[in-house]
């Protein structure tokens, strides 16, 4: 069946990911100045709610894409990874921010270096803080994603990143 | 300045106070440890000092001062770095204190005076710990509790001291000079 599958099912996948797309339920999960512009995103002058995404979950059960949003310490990591194992699948992840991309301007103690070195990564946005502008492309990029992951059966795998970095 | 605040401690606590200083109202003293609780209870209770609020309490690791130039964050935007040598400053800073590796630094400030004293006490690294002033100020608990995390500085008769800002499994005091800046511990996910 998944090997050859019929014009109505591809249709049906379709018509499901296109649905899936526009009611994108997100989990913020925000920690740190980049939540400003994540209010700006998500507020009247830039308007989350015309991509289908305006209705924040604020439990990771009923949320299927994670934004984290800000910097994570390695205090918050073991949290952000329990909130991400309690989201039910399928589910996304988008890094929000060079902090959560890559550790930003951040080299010290406490800062974890990337997101993406304890949990999978969808779209990465970054910037400092990136602008509403970048973070509706990011999510019009998670769309697609989404979109993509219903009517190909396949997900993306993620870009692993190397075990240790040669700074 | 007559009747200063470093001078009603000198007065009282003659033996106490190794050194002080003014920096345009703004008065220091430097004491000896074992005399810290007795002074600060003082500072509470004396009537005419009446420092009610402990406004900061923080420590400073002077193990690398002065080994190298201090960076002039300011320079290049015309922020003075050094305060003006027009103005005289007629009671200078002394320097960090002799052979001690951390000053504990406590700020206080009296709601009903309007005035405020800065404690230095100098913390040698053999021994680093000093009495807690939480039974005076309740809001020293956490404050002490993030020297201790940081700095390694230990507080005896502090009701609860335990890592505040960072996890129980971490190694180390992070704002020791000697902690490599670049050294990471996560808790999860690998070393990066």
């Amino acid at each position: 069946m998944a090997n050859n599958p019929s014009f109505l099912t591809t249709r049906l996948d379709e018509a499901i990911g296109w649905a899936q797309k526009y009611s994108i339920f997100q989990y913020p999960f925000v920690t740190a100045c980049c939540g400003m512009e994540y209010m700006a995103t998500a507020c009247s002058h830039y308007d989350v709610d015309r991509f289908g995404a305006g209705l924040p979950r604020f439990s990771p059960r009923q949320a299927d894409v994670m934004f984290v949003v800000g910097t994570i310490s390695h205090k918050m990591a073991p949290v952000m990874n329990r909130i991400y194992e309690q989201m039910a699948d399928p589910k996304w992840v988008v890094a929000f921010g060079v902090c959560t991309c890559t550790g930003g301007f951040y080299d010290n103690y406490a800062t974890v270096m990337g997101i993406d070195t304890i949990i999978p990564v969808d779209v990465y946005i970054p910037g400092c803080p990136p602008r509403p502008e970048m973070v509706l492309d990011g999510l019009m990029k998670l769309q697609d994603k989404i979109q993509d992951h219903r009517a190909s059966g396949r997900r993306a795998e993620p870009e692993s990143r190397p075990e240790v970095f040669e700074v | 300045m007559t009747n200063s605040l470093i001078d009603m401690v000198t007065d009282r606590f003659p033996a106490a106070v190794s050194t002080s200083h003014a920096y345009r109202g703004d008065e220091t003293v430097v004491l000896r440890p074992e005399f810290l609780l007795e002074i600060a209870r003082f500072l509470k209770e004396d009537p005419a000092l009446q420092m009610n609020l402990l406004v900061d309490l923080t420590a400073v690791d002077y193990s690398t001062f002065g080994k190298s130039p201090a960076p002039a964050f300011f320079a290049s935007s015309g922020v003075a770095v050094r305060p003006s040598p027009l103005i005289p400053d007629e009671d200078p800073w002394p320097g960090p204190p002799a052979k001690a590796r951390f000053a504990v630094v406590y700020h206080f400030y009296s709601t009903d005076h309007k005035h405020r004293l800065r404690l230095v006490v100098p913390v040698e690294e053999s021994k680093a710990e000093l009495d807690s002033v939480t039974p005076l100020w309740s809001g020293a608990d956490w404050l002490e509790r993030e020297v201790w995390d940081m700095y390694g500085i230990r507080f005896s008769g502090h009701p609860n001291l335990k890592r505040i800002l960072m996890y129980e499994e971490f190694e180390g005091y992070p704002l020791r000079k000697d902690y490599p800046v670049d050294k990471r511990q996560p808790l999860i996910g690998p070393v990066n």
